[in-house]
C-alpha cells in the first residue's frame, strides 16, 4: 500500500482539485447554511452573554466568547460530523468496490476526497460568515456582538498553522467516519454515534473552557479539542504562546496516530469486504 | 512473461453469508447468535489466456461469471486457485495490476456524476498519470473511434445510457491498457448503441490486438465479437471453445424452411421432423450429420410442389437454452 505514497501526488491532487471545484457550485447550500448559521450564532451569544452577566470571573472573556462562537459558526461545515454521503451511496449500491480498480492506495484517494470537502464548504460558507460578523454588525452598530481580529501578529500567524493542522486532523477523522461506513454497510449509525461527539468535544456546542475546571485536562487531551478548540484559542488570545505551541503539537500527534488508525482500519475492512463480495 | 498472459487454475470463492431467522424473536436471536452460510460462488475454474484472444464468458445470473471477472480485476481476493494477470496475481499486486487494465461494468459508472465527460477524462489521465501529449493522441482516437465530440462538455448525469456507454468504454481505455474487461457492456442498450459498442471492441481486439474478456447476455454480442467461449454454470466451466463447437454438442440441429405454390395438408419427409405447418409452408428438423441438406432439399422439391427453400440454424438463444438444459444448470 505505502508503496506509491513516495511515486508522486499527481492523482491526489487531481482528486482534490476536481473535488473542490465541483463542491464550490453548491452555492444554493451555502447560503442556506449561512443564513441557518448566523441564526444560531446570534442565539448562541445570547445565551452565553446572560450567563457571563453578573458573573464576577469567568475562564474567558465575552469578547473572546463571541469570537468563539462566530469562528465556529464561520468554519462549522469543517467539522467532520458526518460521513461523505457519496460512499455511502457507494456502499449501498455495491460501487464502493470499484474504487479499489483505481491504481491508488485507497486510504489516501479516500483522505484526499476528505480533504476536497473540509476546505470547498467551509471556505463558501466562511467568506460571507466573517464578512457579516466581523463588518457588517459593526456597521450596524452592533460592535459589542461583533468578531474582533486576531490577538495579535503572532496569534494571526498560529492560528493559520493551527487551521491546516484542522483539516488535516478533520479529513482524518472523516476517513476513518467514511471507512466505518463501508464497514457497517450504512452511514447512519457513524453519523449518529460519532457526529454529537464531536460537536460536544470540539467546543462547537460550547466553547470547551466553560467546560468544568476538573475537565479541563482531559478536553484538553482528546482528540476533537484539535478541530476547533486549539484555533479558536489561539486566535482570542486565551492561550498563550507556550500553551499555543502545545496545542499545535497535540494536533499533530492527533493527525499521526488517526491516519495510522484509519489506515489499519482500511486493511482490515477492505480484506473483509472483499469475502462480502461487494 | 508478455502483459496479456492470464492464467487461470482452480480458482474458488465462497463467500458466507449470513442467514436471517423469520419471525418475530428471529431477528433477536440473530443480534447474539448469528448462523452462516457458504455460498460457493466459483468452484475450480481453470483456463488460460493468450495475449490478442477474446473470450466471451456467458452463463446465467449468478453463475459466477461477474466474480470470475471481479477476481481478474484485483477487486475481489479467491478463496483458493491460482490466478496471474502479465505476471501479476491482481488482488496482491492489486495498485500495479489495476493501472494495466481497463475495466467496464455496463451496471456501474466509473465516470463522475456532475462533471462533463472530459473533466471526467481529464481526471482519469491524472490519476492514472498518463502523460498529457499521450493523453490527447489517446483521447482524439477515443473520441474520433466512439463518436464522442458532441458529448465532451455535457454532465455526465445528462447522457442518455447509449452514449454514456460510449463514454465509459473511452475512460477505460484512456490509459491505453493491454486488457479489457468488460462485465455486461450492452446491457439495456438500444440496437444502434449495441452496434457501436461491438464495432468498437471489435476494432481494439482486431486492429489493436487488445486482450478482451467479455461477459453478456446477449449471444448477438458473442456471435459477433467472440471466437472462443466460456460458458460457466454453477461456478465451473462447462464449456471452453468455439460457438460453432458449443452449438455442435448442444444443438447440431439445422431447420428447412419449404414454401409451397398451394396448400399442402400434410407434410411427410424421411430423415426430417416437421417443426410446425403454416397453410403454404413448412419448418423441417433435421440432424445434419444424418440427412444432408441437398439430399433433402432434392427429395422436397421432387415430391411436392415448392416455390422456395431457405436453411436456418437455430437462434444462439435457444442453442445456449439447451445447453444450460444438458446440463442441468438453473437460469
Amino acid at each position: 500500500m505505502g508503496s506509491t505514497m513516495g511515486v508522486g501526488l499527481r492523482p491526489y491532487q487531481a482528486v482534490v482539485r476536481a473535488r473542490f471545484n465541483l463542491l464550490l457550485q453548491y452555492r444554493a447550500a451555502a447560503l442556506a447554511g449561512f443564513v441557518t448559521q448566523c441564526w444560531w450564532g446570534a442565539l448562541k451569544i445570547m445565551v452565553l452573554s446572560a450567563f457571563f452577566r453578573g458573573v464576577a470571573s469567568s475562564p474567558m472573556t465575552i469578547q473572546q466568547a463571541i469570537d468563539y462562537v462566530w469562528l465556529g459558526q464561520a468554519l462549522l461545515t469543517l467539522l467532520p460530523w458526518s460521513a461523505d454521503p457519496e460512499i455511502a451511496r457507494m456502499v449501498r449500491s455495491g460501487d464502493v468496490a470499484y474504487e479499489r480498480l483505481r491504481p491508488l492506495d485507497t486510504y489516501a484517494f479516500w483522505y484526499a476526497r476528505a480533504v476536497a470537502r473540509r476546505t470547498a464548504t467551509p471556505l463558501l460558507r466562511a467568506i460571507p460568515m466573517v464578512i457579516t460578523a466581523g463588518l457588517v454588525l459593526r456597521l450596524l452598530g452592533m460592535s459589542r456582538w461583533a468578531l474582533s481580529g486576531p490577538a495579535g501578529w503572532d496569534a494571526a500567524l498560529l492560528f493559520c498553522a493551527s487551521m491546516v493542522l484542522v483539516v488535516a486532523l478533520s479529513a482524518a477523522v472523516a476517513t476513518v467516519m467514511d471507512i466505518l461506513t463501508v464497514a457497517t454497510l450504512s452511514d447512519r449509525g457513524v453519523n449518529a454515534l460519532i457526529g454529537p461527539l464531536i460537536i460536544v468535544f470540539s467546543g462547537s456546542l460550547v466553547p470547551l473552557p466553560l467546560f468544568p475546571d476538573w475537565l479541563q485536562r482531559g478536553l484538553a487531551l482528546q482528540p476533537f479539542a484539535g478541530l476547533i478548540d486549539v484555533p479558536f484559542r489561539i486566535y482570542t488570545g486565551h492561550l498563550s504562546a507556550v500553551a499555543a505551541a502545545s496545542g499545535l503539537v497535540r494536533q499533530a500527534v492527533w493527525v499521526v496516530l488517526i491516519i495510522l488508525i484509519g489506515r489499519w482500519l482500511m486493511a482490515r475492512v477492505m480484506a473483509r469486504l472483499q469475502t462480502q463480495g461487494g | 512473461m508478455s502483459p496479456a498472459n492470464i492464467v487461470v487454475e482452480g480458482l474458488t470463492k465462497s463467500f458466507r453469508v449470513a442467514e436471517r431467522r423469520t419471525g418475530a424473536l428471529g431477528g433477536l436471536t440473530g443480534l447474539f447468535a448469528r448462523r452462516y452460510r457458504t455460498v460457493t460462488a466459483l468452484n475450480g475454474i481453470a483456463f488460460a489466456l493468450d495475449e490478442g484472444e477474446l473470450l466471451g464468458l456467458i452463463g446465467p445470473n449468478g453463475a459466477g461469471k461477474s466474480t470470475t471477472i471481479k477476481i481478474l480485476c484485483g477487486i475481489l481476493e479467491p478463496t483458493a486457485g491460482r490466478c496471474e494477470v502479465g505476471g501479476l496475481v491482481p488482488w496482491r499486486d492489486r495498485i500495479t495490476h489495476v493501472a494495466r487494465i481497463g475495466a467496464v461494468f455496463g451496471q456501474r459508472t466509473q465516470l463522475w456524476w456532475d462533471l462533463p465527460v472530459v473533466e471526467s477524462f481529464e481526471l482519469l489521465r491524472d490519476i492514472y498519470r498518463v502523460a498529457p501529449d499521450r493523453y490527447r493522441k489517446t483521447r482524439d482516437e477515443l473520441i474520433d473511434l466512439l463518436d464522442l465530440e458532441r458529448l465532451l462538455s455535457t454532465p455526465v448525469r445528462q447522457l442518455s445510457l447509449g452514449q454514456r456507454m460510449r463514454c465509459e468504454i473511452a475512460a477505460s481505455m484512456l490509459h491505453e491498457p493491454r486488457v479489457l474487461f468488460l462485465d455486461e457492456p450492452t446491457i439495456g442498450l438500444d440496437a444502434v448503441a449495441k452496434l457501436a459498442v461491438r464495432e468498437f471492441v471489435k476494432t481494439l481486439n482486431r486492429e489493436r490486438g487488445v486482450t478482451v474478456i467479455l461477459t453478456t447476455h446477449d449471444m448477438q454480442d458473442v456471435e459477433a465479437l467472440a471466437e472462443r467461449v466460456i460458458v460457466i454454470g454453477n461456478g465451473a466451466i462447462l464449456a471452453d471453445g468455439s460457438l460453432s463447437s458449443l452449438r455442435r454438442g448442444a444443438l447440431a440441429e439445422r431447420r428447412l424452411w419449404v414454401h409451397f405454390a398451394g396448400d399442402v395438408a400434410t407434410v411427410d419427409v424421411p430423415g426430417a421432423t416437421v417443426r410446425q405447418q403454416l397453410a403454404r409452408s413448412v419448418e423441417l428438423a433435421f440432424d445434419p450429420s444424418v440427412t444432408s441438406a441437398h439430399g433433402l432439399i432434392a427429395h422436397v422439391a421432387s415430391a411436392y410442389d415448392v416455390e422456395d427453400v431457405h436453411l436456418e440454424e437455430p437462434p444462439i438463444e435457444e442453442v445456449i437454452a439447451r445447453f444450460y438444459a444438458l446440463h442441468s444448470v438453473e437460469s
